[in-house]
């Protein structure tokens, strides 16, 4: 037949195209990789010291804190912070906002990336992550636990911001009909995964629901789901607003010019759906502070503690963002955006490390081990994200228009 | 397939695709759940239930004699499944025995994403190690903070009391109740157990206080206490509230299903609006 072996020089002529791809490209030695180099090397060397000895070989863990730092940042606050996928491709697929287009392929990316390398190091911190095809081939299915929700839906998110993510990648391959029938199905991913961003987001606060008398009554309260889904939308937001501003500083050869003088309007664009998300979660917070009648609890540590998360990380931020969008101050939006991002970040270390427990004589803090490979981990997703955007048209215009 | 066989299996489909959790009390069986009594005004700190305990179970013996342990109050670790702690009251010193609860409605096995963590059908609460992948928010989710995890180890196990699962099977009492030898542990049904402890409280009302810890907390728990001194003073929670913990997240997860088939039919009618919208305006503009 004559298309084998036409078939097979395609198939060289790809294996090549790969190969020459994975080549990292110059220059090597900037300060970037001079920096994390040595915190991925010594990361994997703590891991590999992790899965010989047990987790107590490099973690602060113990009896009484077993989720750390690992799963405090890495998870559940990695997680809020990659919620920018969903909220721009509702904006633009489901609500078609063309302003904001050229985003959305960038922060599909970031998302995706998130999820594989935030939600994947919850593997990391599995004493028997052998087991772990028990929840998924279904010998085990504990229907009645959160977890298994959430780990579902971390599951089957990956597998929608792939597919959002897929026609970039036949364009990159050259597959212009396999882009097609791809960017056919966007939709569909775009509102599986919506839905998805929906119940796992809220789904990580209402893991918390049953440590009740384990957790400040400041920061517990019935509401934590939705508590919790209310501050992604702001999270990811601000973390495009950050994330697009470092790009296009650092990664500026990539980005089709167009695409960078509108990039200002697109800022205090998202700016104005991010304020008033933070209004909205401000409000579900005074609401559950009111509704409990904490006021007394406002006098020692934890009350002042409490007060500069809702007060100097949400409320103040929430105002910078609503003040830089009606005079168009971009600076003061990014500075809010990082304000606000630390706010998140603060409020779901304080449910799920500082404020959990805050009884207890020890108190649990992070290794410096559990740093290191939450740095490494960080690292290896930067890497990843510079080798697919210097290669993939994400930023680019594609080659087929 | 068998025809019976058949039926089963569609059976349990069409109960995994009606998933939700099932409520303990909404089991309908003849069998009843198990506990023990625990009555702190007999127990006299002789330690040899965690001794019997280790025995049963291939952990480091205590050596009661020498180690000096009741100086302070000890949790269980993931080498004693149980222990006994001494607590200086207003009616002088008492002894109470700590061990999981074995909650009518646990917590634990709620927060398991594998069933590792799973109520017997009579009541002990036990650990399967082919099936946990370690993940811990058992211990997160437990009221009495109960399940203890091996730090130090490659191949890591939940380590918790499981009412001696192995000797109930086979007729046996737990290890701890056999070895008390001052009655202060009893082994029955709940329904017996309770009837015996409102009888010890009637006979003797200026004994004990009146109250039985593990009656209604967190909705009900196997292991009863009575005491004769208010349970704060030995150690007790008693802030933990008579909701079994299951329920705290029963409200979210009946919301899945409801977000996750109105929502994305919520989506499809925002999309088509907006696109009705684009052709009003890509229609209208030539007229302008």
């Amino acid at each position: 037949m004559p298309e084998k072996p036409q078939l097979s020089r395609e198939a060289i002529r790809f294996v090549r195209f790969i190969v020459s791809e994975m080549k990292p490209k110059p220059p090597y030695f900037t300060a970037f990789n001079l920096i994390t180099v040595p915190i991925v090397l010594l990361g994997m060397g703590i891991l590999v010291l992790r899965f010989a000895k047990g987790l107590g070989a490099v973690t602060n863990l113990s009896q009484d804190f077993p989720w750390g730092f690992w799963i405090g940042f890495d998870v559940i606050t990695g997680v809020a912070l990659a919620g920018g996928a969903y909220c721009i491709t509702f904006i633009v697929y489901v609500m078609r906002v063309e302003k904001y287009h050229s985003i959305v392929n960038v922060t599909v990316l970031n998302g995706f990336l998130a999820y594989v390398f935030y939600a994947g190091a919850l593997t990391l911190d599995l004493g028997r992550p052998w087991n772990i095809i028990n929840p998924i081939i279904g010998n085990s299915f504990g229907f009645n636990s959160v977890l298994f929700l959430v780990a579902w839906h971390f599951m089957l998110y990956m597998a929608a911001e792939f597919l959002e993510f897929s026609p970039v990648i036949a364009d990159w391959l050259g597959w212009r009909r396999v882009k097609k029938w791809l960017s056919a199905i966007t939709l569909g991913a775009v509102i599986f995964g919506i839905t998805l961003s929906t119940l796992h987001q809220s789904g990580l606060g209402a893991l918390f629901l049953m440590a009740k008398p384990k957790i400040h009554p400041l920061w517990y309260s019935e509401f934590i789901p939705i508590l919790f889904f209310t501050s992604s939308i702001f999270a990811g937001l601000c973390m495009v607003i950050v994330e697009g501003t470092l790009t296009h500083r650092v990664l500026k050869d990539h980005i089709d010019p167009d695409h960078h003088a509108s990039h200002d309007e697109i800022i205090i664009g998202l700016a104005k759906f991010a304020s008033i998300a933070v209004f909205v979660y401000y409000f579900f917070k005074l609401l559950t502070f009111l509704h409990g009648k904490q006021w007394t609890m406002l006098g020692d540590f934890w009350g002042f503690w409490y007060a500069l998360e809702v007060g100097g990380l949400v409320l103040i931020p929430g105002a910078m963002l609503a003040f830089g969008v009606r005079h168009r101050n971009v600076e003061i939006i990014r500075m809010g955006s990082v304000l606000a991002i630390l706010g998140v970040i603060l409020n779901r270390l304080n449910l799920s490390v500082i404020a959990f427990k805050w009884y207890a004589p020890v108190h649990y803090y992070p290794s410096w081990q559990e740093i290191v490979v939450t740095l490494m981990v960080i690292s290896v997703e930067i890497w990843v994200f510079r080798w697919v955007v210097s290669r993939m048209p994400v930023m680019r215009k594609s080659r087929f228009q | 397939m068998k025809r019976r066989n058949f039926l089963e299996l569609a059976g349990a489909a069409g109960v995994t695709a009606a998933a939700r959790p099932v409520l303990a009390q909404e089991v309908v069986s003849d069998k009843e759940f198990v506990g023990v009594l625990v009555d702190t005004t007999r127990c006299i700190g002789c330690r040899a239930c965690e001794v019997a305990c280790a025995g049963a179970h291939d952990l480091p013996v205590p050596d009661v004699i020498n180690d000096g342990a009741l100086a302070k109050e000890r949790p269980t670790s993931e080498t004693q499944w149980t222990v006994v702690n001494r607590y200086e009251t207003t009616k002088g010193e008492v002894f109470v025995k700590k061990q999981c609860m074995h909650c009518w409605q646990p917590g634990c096995t709620a927060a398991c994403l594998t069933n590792a963590m799973y109520k017997t059908d009579v009541g002990p609460v036990i650990w399967r190690s082919g099936k946990c992948m370690g993940c811990r928010f058992c211990m997160i989710s437990c009221p009495f903070d109960i399940p203890k995890f091996e730090y130090n180890s490659a191949n890591p196990k939940i380590q918790k009391c499981n009412m001696c699962w192995e000797r109930l099977q086979e007729g046996q009492k737990p290890a701890c109740v056999e070895s008390c030898p001052n009655d202060a542990l009893m082994f029955g049904t709940k329904r017996e157990l309770m009837e015996i402890a409102r009888v010890r409280i009637y006979r003797h009302p200026e004994r004990y206080v009146h109250k039985i810890y593990g009656e209604s907390e967190v909705g009900g728990t196997g292991w009863l206490y009575l005491s004769a001194v208010p349970f704060d003073q030995l150690g007790f929670r008693m802030d933990l509230g008579t909701t079994p913990y299951p329920e705290m997240t029963t409200g979210f997860l009946y919301a899945v299903p409801v977000v996750l088939f109105g929502l994305p039919a919520f989506l499809m009618g925002l999309n088509l609006l907006a696109r009705s919208n684009e052709e009003a305006t890509t229609e209208s503009t030539p007229q302008l």
